[in-house]
């Protein structure tokens, strides 16, 4: 499928909202959450980038189930480490056995179900992480009002995150035209509401 | 109205001759030297007439480039539509334009400052003499030379805002003159056949495509590393810095899938990605220090 030009538009707003937030980076982060925040928000504009460049096609490269991993993983571990700091190893640990455990199914296909439920269950858990932290936060006034918009921004990168990895392993949610139809959109609104919700 | 018309039209062809977007790109490197060397001290006059003068030396240059490739254009698919190559700029207009532009761009240079003018000047001469002239229809290393003259605009833009020649304007130099392989090669990759038709040796023709692909991937990858040290050394904000860092990584990965997973589209992502990441790294540079 063709790029528009306002998927690429979209795309050069969520690039440049991702190269703000990694310029600015997070107020009062400590130095592991600035680096994981920075790895996401830089994958995310990277891969940005490389679609308006290259079209959807790169998206049929198999590194984008790593790289749709690397952000949810990345702003987890950011949340978890600062916000639930007896549980922070424990997480660590979580991602980077997750991490590597992609990393070594995508590189070494196998023809069971493993890397289908390897790769459901730590989007899942990263992605409830992004959602259900932020909101537990703000209920319990830990936080500001608009840091839920992080928990909406958990939820439409679990949304993408899931999409483009099950349909890279042949499994699609939906239709691969519908996907890249909205992609472009639910990536910027993703971007503005991890942004906005990180102020 | 018939005469503004024709001007309109000159101009037109004009801003082909001079290549509008290699060319500000090229200016875009001399601004940012200056900058890099200036900020937050910001001299209006000299900014402008440094920015006018190197725009008319880079102009000149790229014109007396292609009014002595005439013959390689007309013969290069690619380039046949040019408009000294279709015959409608004169090869005489082209020098004339050519000289000019050259003669004042480097007078207005060394009235500007001795030093500067110096650099712009030799900048000039390496494209326009050694590069074209002397070296392109013989060997693939005149990209070095291609590269070095390609380099010249920053270190004279650095120069001039500092008054002399620092190792911080040579590392940025040679980013640049790492940064022009990327452009180049991958245009001998992408139109092989063209420069195969016109009789120029080419990397591709020369050392084959996969030592040409990696000799683009190192140097891009050098290209980064020297404007990250130079980021560093001039005192860039720590923000502008990781995000220089992305950057990097993003052509870092192209750089390496170039390599090994090589395909038409990766190389020619590399290629824009390249163009993109020295224009982004020349404004971070600029604003980077503020």
């Amino acid at each position: 499928m063709k790029i528009t030009i306002l998927d690429r538009i979209l795309l050069l707003f969520t690039c440049l909202l991702a190269a703000w937030q990694v310029a600015v980076g997070i107020n009062s982060a400590d130095t592991l959450p600035l680096i994981t925040y920075t790895i996401s928000f830089g994958v995310l504009l990277v891969a940005g980038l490389l679609l308006i460049i290259l079209g959807f096609d790169v998206l049929d490269s198999p590194a984008v189930v790593i790289i749709s991993t690397i952000i949810p993983l990345g702003l987890s571990l950011g949340l978890v480490w600062e916000h639930l700091s007896s549980t922070r190893i424990f997480y660590l640990i979580f991602v980077i056995i997750g991490f590597l455990t992609i990393l070594i199914t995508r590189i070494f296909p196998m023809r069971n179900k493993l890397p289908v439920i390897l790769l459901a269950s730590v989007h899942g858990v990263a992605g409830l992480t992004i959602f259900l932290l932020p909101i537990i936060l703000v209920f319990f006034g830990l936080a500001h009002l608009s840091f839920a918009l992080v928990s909406l921004g958990g939820v439409l990168i679990s949304v993408a995150g899931l999409w483009l990895s099950f349909l890279r392993i042949g499994k699609p949610l939906l239709l691969n035209s519908t996907i890249l139809k909205v992609l472009p959109g639910l990536l910027f609104l993703m971007t503005v509401c991890f942004v906005t919700g990180f102020r | 109205m018939v005469t503004l018309a024709i001007v309109k039209s000159k101009l037109r062809l004009y801003w082909l001759l001079i290549k509008g977007l290699q060319a500000g790109l090229l200016l875009s490197t001399g601004l940012a030297g200056y900058m890099s060397a200036r900020c937050p001290v910001m001299h209006w006059y000299d900014f402008l007439g440094m920015g006018f003068s190197l725009f008319l030396a880079i102009s000149g240059s790229t014109i007396l480039n292609m009014w002595f490739d005439r013959d390689i254009d007309a013969a290069m698919n690619r380039t046949s539509h040019r408009p000294l190559a279709d015959g409608r700029v004169s090869p005489n207009e082209a020098l004339r334009l050519g000289l000019s532009l050259s003669a004042f761009g480097v007078g207005m240079s060394v009235a500007l400052s001795p030093l500067y003018g110096l650099i712009v000047f030799a900048g000039l001469s390496f494209d326009v003499v050694v590069y074209t002239m002397l070296l392109k229809r013989h060997t693939c290393w005149s990209i070095v030379w291609g590269g070095i003259s390609g380099g010249m605009p920053i270190l004279a833009g650095r120069a001039f805002g500092l008054g002399h020649i620092d190792g911080i304007g040579i590392l940025l130099s040679l980013a640049v003159l790492f940064w022009i392989p990327t452009h180049i090669l991958t245009f001998a990759i992408r139109y092989y056949g063209d420069y195969q038709a016109a009789k120029i040796p080419t990397f591709p023709s020369t050392y084959g495509f996969q030592t040409t692909r990696t000799v683009i991937a190192v140097s891009s990858i050098l290209a980064a590393l020297s404007i990250g040290v130079a980021s560093a050394l001039i005192g860039m904000q720590w923000g502008f810095v990781r995000l220089l860092a992305v950057l990097s990584g993003g052509l870092f990965l192209l750089a390496i899938a170039s390599i090994f997973r090589p395909t038409e589209r990766i190389n020619f992502g590399l290629f824009k990605y390249a163009s993109f990441y020295m224009l982004s790294a020349m404004i971070l540079l600029s604003i980077g220090t503020i």
